[in-house]
């Protein structure tokens, strides 16, 4: 593989989001670590940029870095006495260790051709293409009529707001105040 | 650019990275170097609201005040307190300044001026604005002091509030424009913006000023009850850096409503001459930009909880109502789809602003029913004032 323009910026952001990410388990300050995870998640922007799908990346920073990871870190702030850690490994390690070991090498199977080439069958998604097809120009309109679209993705679309709304009106439910007393000056 | 450099001698990917290198240079130094100016500006204007003369000793009318203040700044003992986390601490203040720069990449300065032209425009505006948030919590948490603290927090509950109200009047311009890239939002403004949604200008501007943490929003360094918040412990340059971000970030406001509102470049003879457009540009952002001047000395700051109440209980509800009335009349009116020229606009425009006129009409009297109703309780505690203490207390006027 000869090392193109595309394929440093490719190693840079992988690079990125791996160190972020380990950095995340092994930094001892929680606030740096929730800091380290934007690290990670803003890598992996830069991937979907490199992917020709700026809208993701966008999608990726609003959501991940802007609202989660935010919320993440205040959450930290709020609890300052765990915020410095005494060490790095808690009970539960080793059996962590092997959960993300398993997704790790499931994953791996699915999106390489490796599990083909060892004689199973229809396992891979045959995600490797040797030609990748050509990226729509404006992809990002198509990406909106088909979110609107009643054959392809609008009841997926409508679903997942049904969601959005019921952990709404269940959080507004959680820091409501009692019912008696919301009786007493239900004015508002 | 890149076709000079083609011609001598460079290849066709390095001279794209030259030229876009070059862009990004002048495109943050004219931004970093128009503070020098525009601090001056805005020290005047605020003079002026305030009955005061402002910056007037050094140089022809204080002119070159702010590269005296810049230079003492400069000079000045750079501290760190013990306690402190350092990385964080000298992070801040530089993504501070990185959060509002990289907003200028998708700035339109004249037909064919534009840093780059993201057809994501619109949303790449909000995912940096995201990370000036980012640099508000860095800096309150690191620097070790109750205050900064207290003072990210606020960062967190407003500027993330805030959010909602904002993106709900960006979506408008995108809505009527049919793209999200600022330089073809400005195109399609054969009338402006303006004239056809004059309640999102308004959304826009107040949440506009809520997310640069401007008065009436400024709880983030609000100085009766934080010292001066987030930056507190910060001196020198460092604390100059906090300062350049929200003056840039303020002026960046004032430039996006003219680009989104106020028909950005477009003017007489702007098409044919850049210079012209960007003259056009600046003189519109500065309109824009010294009316958030104007209501930030004008108005006394808010309390934390009207602030938020003020948010979720009636900007988002007022921008939730305005977009889908907006989407439902422009998908009414036939041929809203393809507008190419002011005629085509005239019709829709017009329509739009009889419906934002009606909703100013609905959104005051409900206000207004909402005051005498609030009046009235307040008279009534006042008339019997042994009520229950509870009752007083939980009433929250």
């Amino acid at each position: 593989m000869e090392l193109t323009a595309e394929s440093i910026v490719f190693l840079i952001m992988s690079a990125i989001t791996l160190g972020g990410g380990l950095l995340v388990v092994s930094a001892r300050n929680l606030f740096h670590a929730g800091l380290y995870l934007m690290v990670s998640l803003l890598g992996v922007a830069g991937l979907f940029v490199l992917l020709s799908a700026p809208f993701l990346a966008g999608v990726q920073v609003v959501v991940y870095i802007g609202a989660i990871a935010i919320l993440i870190i205040l959450a930290i702030m709020l609890t300052p006495s765990v915020t410095q850690l005494p060490a790095i490994f808690n009970r539960q390690w080793a059996f962590n260790l092997a959960l993300a070991a398993f997704f790790f090498v499931l994953l791996v199977s699915v999106v390489s051709p490796i599990m083909g080439e060892l004689g199973v069958d229809a396992w891979n998604a045959d995600f490797t293409q040797k030609n990748p097809a050509d990226v729509p120009a404006d992809s990002i309109v198509n990406l909106g009529k088909d979110l609107v679209d009643p054959d392809k993705y609008m009841l997926p679309f409508e679903v997942a707001s049904v969601l959005l709304m019921a952990a709404l009106i269940g959080a507004v439910l959680l820091v409501s105040p009692d019912k008696a007393k919301a009786d007493e000056g239900g004015e508002d | 650019m890149t076709g000079l450099l083609q011609d001598i001698g460079f290849s066709r990917d390095l001279a794209v990275l030259i030229a876009k290198a070059a862009g990004v240079i002048v495109v943050a130094v004219f931004g970093l170097l128009w503070t020098l100016l525009g601090i001056w500006l805005e020290r005047k204007w605020a003079a002026r609201f305030q009955d005061r003369v402002g910056p007037n000793r050094v140089g022809p009318f204080g002119l070159i005040q702010t590269v005296a203040d810049t230079v003492k700044i400069l000079l000045k003992e750079d501290i760190m307190n013990k306690g402190v986390d350092r990385w964080v601490f000298n992070l801040a203040p530089i993504l501070a300044v990185l959060a509002v720069t990289l907003i200028w990449a998708v700035v339109p300065f004249s037909a064919a001026w534009i840093g780059t032209d993201l057809n994501i425009g619109v949303f790449y505006l909000l995912a940096v604005g995201a990370l000036g948030t980012v640099a508000v919590i860095m800096a309150g948490w690191s620097s070790n002091n109750k205050y900064a603290l207290l003072s990210a927090y606020r960062a967190v509950a407003q500027l993330v509030s805030y959010e909602v109200p904002m993106v709900l009047a960006l979506l408008v311009p995108v809505l009527l424009s049919g793209s999200m890239s600022t330089q073809e939002i400005v195109r399609q403004q054969h009338i402006w913006y303006v004239f056809a949604a004059p309640l999102t200008v308004l959304l826009f501007l107040i949440s506009g000023q809520a997310e640069i943490g401007r008065g009436p929003f400024d709880l983030l360094e609000a100085e009766s009850e934080l010292v001066s918040g987030f930056h507190i412990e910060y001196s020198g340059m460092k604390f100059g850096m906090f300062y350049v971000a929200e003056f840039l970030h303020a002026f960046t406001v004032g430039v996006l409503t003219a680009i989104l509102f106020l028909g950005g470049w477009r003017g007489p003879f702007a098409e044919d001459v850049a210079i012209l457009g960007f003259f056009y540009l600046m003189i519109k952002s500065l309109f824009a930009y010294w009316v958030l001047v104007w209501v930030r000395m004008t108005l006394p700051r808010v309390r934390i909880d009207h602030l938020l109440d003020f948010n979720w209980k009636f900007l988002v509800p007022v921008g939730l109502a305005n977009l889908l009335i907006v989407a439902l009349v422009w998908k009414a009116i036939p041929g809203t789809d393809q507008i190419s020229s002011f005629g085509d606009a005239v019709v829709p425009t017009l329509a739009l602003l009889l419906v934002n006129v009606a909703m100013f009409l609905v959104i005051g009297a409900l206000l207004a029913d909402r005051g005498r109703r609030e009046r009235a309780r307040i008279e009534a505690r006042v008339a019997g004032a042994d009520l229950p203490v509870e009752t007083v207390a939980g009433a929250g006027d």
